[in-house]
């Protein structure tokens, strides 16, 4: 494998490097959670009212502070490895994704999530065709930017998508993203997270609602309507009553995320992509001269 | 509560109280129900005796020491995947208790009347506090199914709490969450303007 360079007479950041980047993004965003989503769920814990909402979260936040003291996953489902590589970026690096994966699921260890489709036969190591999942988003920052987000099943099990018509408007894409989270009950481990992407094609709407999730709870949606919709939407589905664990509460989401793009006069995309409560990221940036930088919450590249 | 339990153990349980297992605990989840069910139909029989058993809907962590197996995070998966298999894997092996996440639909609540089994809910995702009830790996069947598949064999200690979501009359939980939210959707609806 060939070192990832910027440009010809740029410094070099080595393969070994980026690999160990990798494993130790892994390790903090499997072992912890992010600030912004621990404030969210102690919140809530102060806010149930029965007793049962009120043990879930009390699990939940025991868990994650033993998971930390410890070091180890906070959750056995240490989800499908997504990445997402922004800045300079080289394609290289895909490589030595592929190796950080390989040794982290050793090392940390993480469970061998990855299977065939189809034959269901588990490669052992989280490695196989096309995953993990890098997502590229080049750009002209001096420095190359990788964000983990271990995704867990059981939420992603109940993403969505409906290509709705562009006349059915505003009304049905709330109207949708209600039913989704209805429909997924206590399934996804409420409290969840709602990202929802819309417009763009059926793609890019799911990879909307995906990155989406990215965005740390307690940063607004710069878009002041988007924001108003996210607000609406959590009050709402914060009042069916499903709860943490769909045992009943106030708890159902700590927080709706939407993004959208433009799209086809004839279309209107509308993707929902849940997250468990184990809202696990983390991030790192790697600068021209090998200095790198860490964050637990999750670097904001846009 | 301790493993084996009896079908009194679990008649006498109500859906809401908080309990705590003691004993022998199998985990099981989608392929352990597969190949249980094909075995059984085959006429061969299990490598593990699952009368009055616990079966936790479990894909652990657990590493490979030198000698041994350390278990390191087990929470639970999410139930209702295993709602085709489940009615039959009750009827045919006579488990007792399963432990999961999410509740199970109707069919697996009417073979839980039927032959008397209880649900018992444990916090999705909390591993580390899971994994903290279970006092050692006795063993493990079927790893050709990869770890999170296959049919492990723990010992727990004061695993819970564990909530009785479904009890051994067919009273859920989750059917009561159910009902209330589908009360609340029409106010939720309005709030959102979308009736
Ligand atoms: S949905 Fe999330 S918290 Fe629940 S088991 Fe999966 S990864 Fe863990």
């Amino acid at each position: 494998m060939h070192p990832v360079s910027f440009n010809r007479c740029d410094a070099m950041i080595s393969p070994e490097l980026m690999e160990q980047v990798v494993v130790n993004i892994l390790r903090t965003a499997v072992t912890s959670l992010p600030s912004d989503i621990m404030s969210v769920l102690e919140k809530a814990e102060s806010v149930e009212t029965s007793d049962i909402a009120k043990s879930q979260l009390r699990a939940i936040l025991q868990n994650v502070k033993c998971a930390e003291e410890a070091s180890i996953p906070m959750c056995q489902d240490t989800g499908t490895p997504l990445f997402f590589v922004s800045g300079r970026c080289d394609g290289d690096i895909e490589e030595a994704i592929r190796k950080g994966v390989e040794r982290a699921t050793r090392e940390i260890p993480l469970r061998p999530n990855i299977v065939h489709p189809l034959s269901r036969k588990n490669s052992g190591n989280n490695l196989g065709v096309g995953m993990p999942q890098v997502h590229f988003l080049p750009g002209p920052e001096g420095f190359v930017e990788i964000t983990v987000m271990p995704k867990g099943a059981g939420s992603e099990n109940m993403s969505a998508l409906r290509m709705l018509s562009p006349s059915e408007g505003l009304k049905s894409v709330k109207s949708f993203v209600l039913d989704v989270v209805v429909n997924a009950g206590g399934r996804p481990c409420p409290p969840t997270i709602v990202g929802v992407g819309i417009g763009g094609s059926a793609d890019i709407a799911m990879s909307l609602a995906k990155r989406a999730l990215l965005r740390p709870l307690d940063v607004m949606n710069p878009n002041a309507e988007l924001a108003g919709l996210e607000e609406e939407l959590l009050d709402a589905v914060n009042l069916t009553g499903i709860g943490p664990m769909g045992l009943g509460g106030r708890t159902t989401c700590l927080g709706v995320k939407v993004d959208l793009a433009y799209c086809h006069t004839a279309s209107l995309p509308v993707a929902v992509n849940l997250q468990c409560w184990a809202a696990r990221r983390a991030s790192a940036r790697m600068f021209r001269d090998g200095r790198v930088t860490y964050s637990k919450e999750g670097f904001l590249l846009d | 509560m301790r493993t084996p339990l009896s079908e009194k153990d679990v008649r006498s349980l109500r859906a809401g109280q908080v309990v705590h297992l003691d004993g022998i605990v199998y985990t099981g989840r989608d392929e352990v129900h597969v190949r249980a069910l094909e075995k059984h139909d085959k006429g061969e029989g299990l490598p593990v005796d699952l009368k009055g058993a616990a079966l936790y809907h479990c894909g652990p962590i657990v590493k490979d020491d030198d000698g041994g197996w350390t278990l390191v995070a087990a929470g639970p998966t999410t139930s209702a995947r295993m709602n085709g298999l489940e009615p039959r894997f009750i009827e045919t092996f006579g488990i007792r208790a399963i432990i999961g996440k999410g509740g199970m639909s109707q069919p697996t609540i009417d073979a839980m009347k039927n032959f008397g089994c209880v649900y018992l809910a444990i916090t999705g995702g909390a591993a580390v506090l899971a994994a903290k009830g279970v006092k050692r790996v006795v063993g493990v069947e079927w790893l050709d199914l990869g770890m999170p598949e296959a049919l492990w064999i723990f010992e727990a200690e004061n695993l819970g709490p564990l909530i009785v979501g479904i009890d051994a009359d067919g009273n859920s939980l989750f059917k009561k969450v159910d009902d209330e939210v589908r009360k609340n959707l029409t106010q939720v609806r309005k709030r959102l303007d979308v009736e």
